[in-house]
């Protein structure tokens, strides 16, 4: 196990342009790299990528592993993981993230299963234990329990949630090395035939969100939410009862089952707040709770909890902000 | 023909299991197992294949004995054959010992083309054990299919990754997870519930799968990963100011205290 050493990041690319997730979890890394006093490296994959190496060591890194080549531009699942197993394999790090996106928590067990190594899902954070050991801290059981777990095997890995680690500021004159590497490719056993931006909401990314719950009557009584929203260019979304009944569409769940939202402001409107519901809403910035019944448990995680008819409230905090807004 | 596998868990029902928010326990007393709701979505899938194609599903969990009743269940709902992993050597899995165990005995069931597993478990949470598994195994994943164009010689499926959709070919043998939106799980009907519920659930022990695996692999021992403790977040640190009134005399409330807090600010 001594045989491992530093921490590698995986930075993920998507049209060439590196997912932020990346550079948070730099900023995490370059603190207990600098702590530990190791290594910090990071491993590229794509098409003509010098320039985003560049950026991942103005982010943090000592060194960036990159892989160029037309043939890794989008993702493809078995040669990044034949790659990044080559390059664990020789590196030997003894800590390997990837971001928690679709992308990561898709490629990182399959590079996890290659090293037969234990991987974490889902971190929100990490901390240190006495030894210098990590310990990756996950919420379980629909977000009510922090579970803390220590890995025996090397690497350690883990998928960490994007937005929940602070990236450095950038610095430009920050020096690093940045190696190019030989690039492995199999047979394509998986062919990429198009990508296509999906139509609708990605209500994951929405600033603001204005929800509805059994509170609303009719399904038309979204759109008196979507007035609320439209006032601050956010999304409409909804909690799971209304999406079970066909009254809007999975896209727009919030909640355990559905999307886990972080906004900077989520408007809670007629939902009382089941734990299914709250894992999926409770890391937002500022959460504003509408609902008649005082006792709704939506209230005990509100910054701001209004007691009334949404019907009366929602329509009339709509007109009142578009006035503010518009002085 | 084509013959799929399906790997079930059967889990709490997560929207009724009791929970204390003060011990940080679940009583899991309080709600019934079913079959983990994605996992209904994953068979759904291979059903629709097998009914287009002809052939056969197969579905398997590891767990306790009283797992049987999912894989029963299964029977109802489509599935032609159910296996229960089950043995004390198998408890206290993580990700990566339950994939090897499920890639043990589907390498000692032999032939496969595809493996529908879906995209995560309510419970765990983790979404790891597919592509894991496809990786025990050595042929290819695709997660998050949210739907599936083409089945035959060819393999095309619709993958969602955030904002986009991937359209991607493969060749079987295949691994793909599936999201809620590739389908709607139909409800057994009566007669089949009649039929599967005399149906033989087989049961393998560690010992069945020893020819194709390695036991130390299996359950606690072959888990590198270790729950150290567990906690129970103290509540969080919201302002947690209550309006009460006629609306229109603390809207005026609401939005100055909304000034006051930023709120505004950090939006626009």
């Amino acid at each position: 196990m001594n045989d491992y050493k530093g921490l590698m990041v995986f930075a993920e690319q998507r049209g060439g342009k590196i997912h932020p997730v990346a550079y948070e979890l730099l900023g995490k890394g370059r603190e207990i790299a600098d702590r530990l006093n190791m290594e910090l490296s990071s491993v590229l994959l794509g098409d003509r990528m010098g320039e985003g190496a560049k950026e991942l060591i103005c982010y943090g890194a000592d060194r960036v592993f990159l892989y160029d080549h037309p043939a890794l531009k989008e993702f493809d699942l078995l040669n990044y993981k034949h790659n990044i197993v080559r390059l664990v394999k020789e590196i030997k790090p003894d800590t390997f993230v990837l971001g928690a996106t679709h992308l990561g928590r898709s490629l990182g067990p399959r590079i996890a299963a290659a090293l037969a190594t234990g991987l974490t899902a889902d971190c929100i954070g990490i901390e240190l234990d006495e030894e210098g050991g990590l310990v990756w801290v996950r919420p379980a059981f629909t977000g009510n329990i922090l579970a803390y777990i220590r890995t025996s095997t090397r690497p350690q890995m883990s998928t960490i949630r994007y937005k929940v680690m602070q990236k450095r500021e950038r610095d430009p004159d920050r020096r690093g090395e940045i190696v190019t590497r030989q690039v492995e490719l199999a047979d394509p056993v998986l062919t990429l035939i198009s990508r296509e931006a999906l139509r609708g909401v990605n209500i994951t990314e929405a600033d603001v969100i204005v929800s509805g719950g059994r509170g609303l009557k009719r399904r038309e009584d979204f759109d008196i939410l979507q007035g609320l929203a439209d006032v601050f260019g956010g999304v409409i979304g909804s909690s799971r009862p209304l999406v079970d009944d066909g009254w809007i569409g999975r896209e727009h769940q919030v909640g355990f089952s559905g999307n886990t939202v972080r906004p900077r402001l989520y408007i809670a409107c007629g939902i009382s707040g089941s734990p299914q519901h709250l894992a999926g809403m409770r890391g937002a910035d500022t959460i504003v709770a509408i609902n008649a019944d005082p006792s709704a448990p939506i209230f005990r995680i509100a910054d701001y909890g209004i007691v009334g008819d949404l019907y009366e409230v929602v329509p009339e905090l709509t007109n009142k902000l578009e006035r503010r807004c518009s002085k | 023909m084509i013959s799929i596998v399906v790997p079930i868990k059967q889990v709490p029902d997560m929207e009724r299991v009791k929970f204390d928010t003060e011990t940080g326990t679940v009583d899991r007393t309080s709600a019934a197992g079913e079959i983990n709701p994605f996992d209904l979505n994953a068979l759904e899938a291979a059903v629709q294949i097998k009914e287009k194609l002809g052939g056969t599903v197969t579905t398997i969990s590891m767990g306790p004995p009283q797992a049987e009743s999912s894989v029963r269940d299964t029977l109802s709902r489509g599935a032609d054959r159910g296996i229960l992993l089950v043995d004390r050597a198998f408890a206290g899995a993580d990700t990566l010992a339950t994939s090897y165990t499920l890639a043990s005995a589907i390498r000692k069931l032999g032939e496969f083309d595809l493996i529908v597993c879906g995209e995560k478990t309510v419970d765990g949470d983790t979404g790891q054990v597919g592509p894991e598994l496809a990786e025990w195994l050595d042929i290819p994943h695709v997660a998050y299919v949210s739907e599936i164009k083409e089945i035959g010689e060819k393999f095309t499926v619709i993958c969602d990754m955030e904002g986009d959709r991937y359209l991607i070919e493969s060749r079987l043998p295949l691994l793909i997870t599936v999201t809620k939106d590739i389908n709607v799980p139909r409800l057994p009907a009566f007669a089949d519930k009649l039929k599967a519920r005399k149906a033989e659930i087989e049961k393998w022990t560690a010992d069945d799968l020893s020819c194709v695996a390695e036991t130390s692999r299996f359950g606690l021992k072959g888990s590198p990963t270790r729950l150290k403790k567990v906690i129970v977040p103290s509540q969080e640190g919201r302002k947690g100011e209550i309006f009460r009134g006629s609306p229109a005399e603390i809207i005026e409330r609401i939005i100055d205290a909304f000034e006051e807090g930023g709120v505004l600010q950090s939006i626009r």
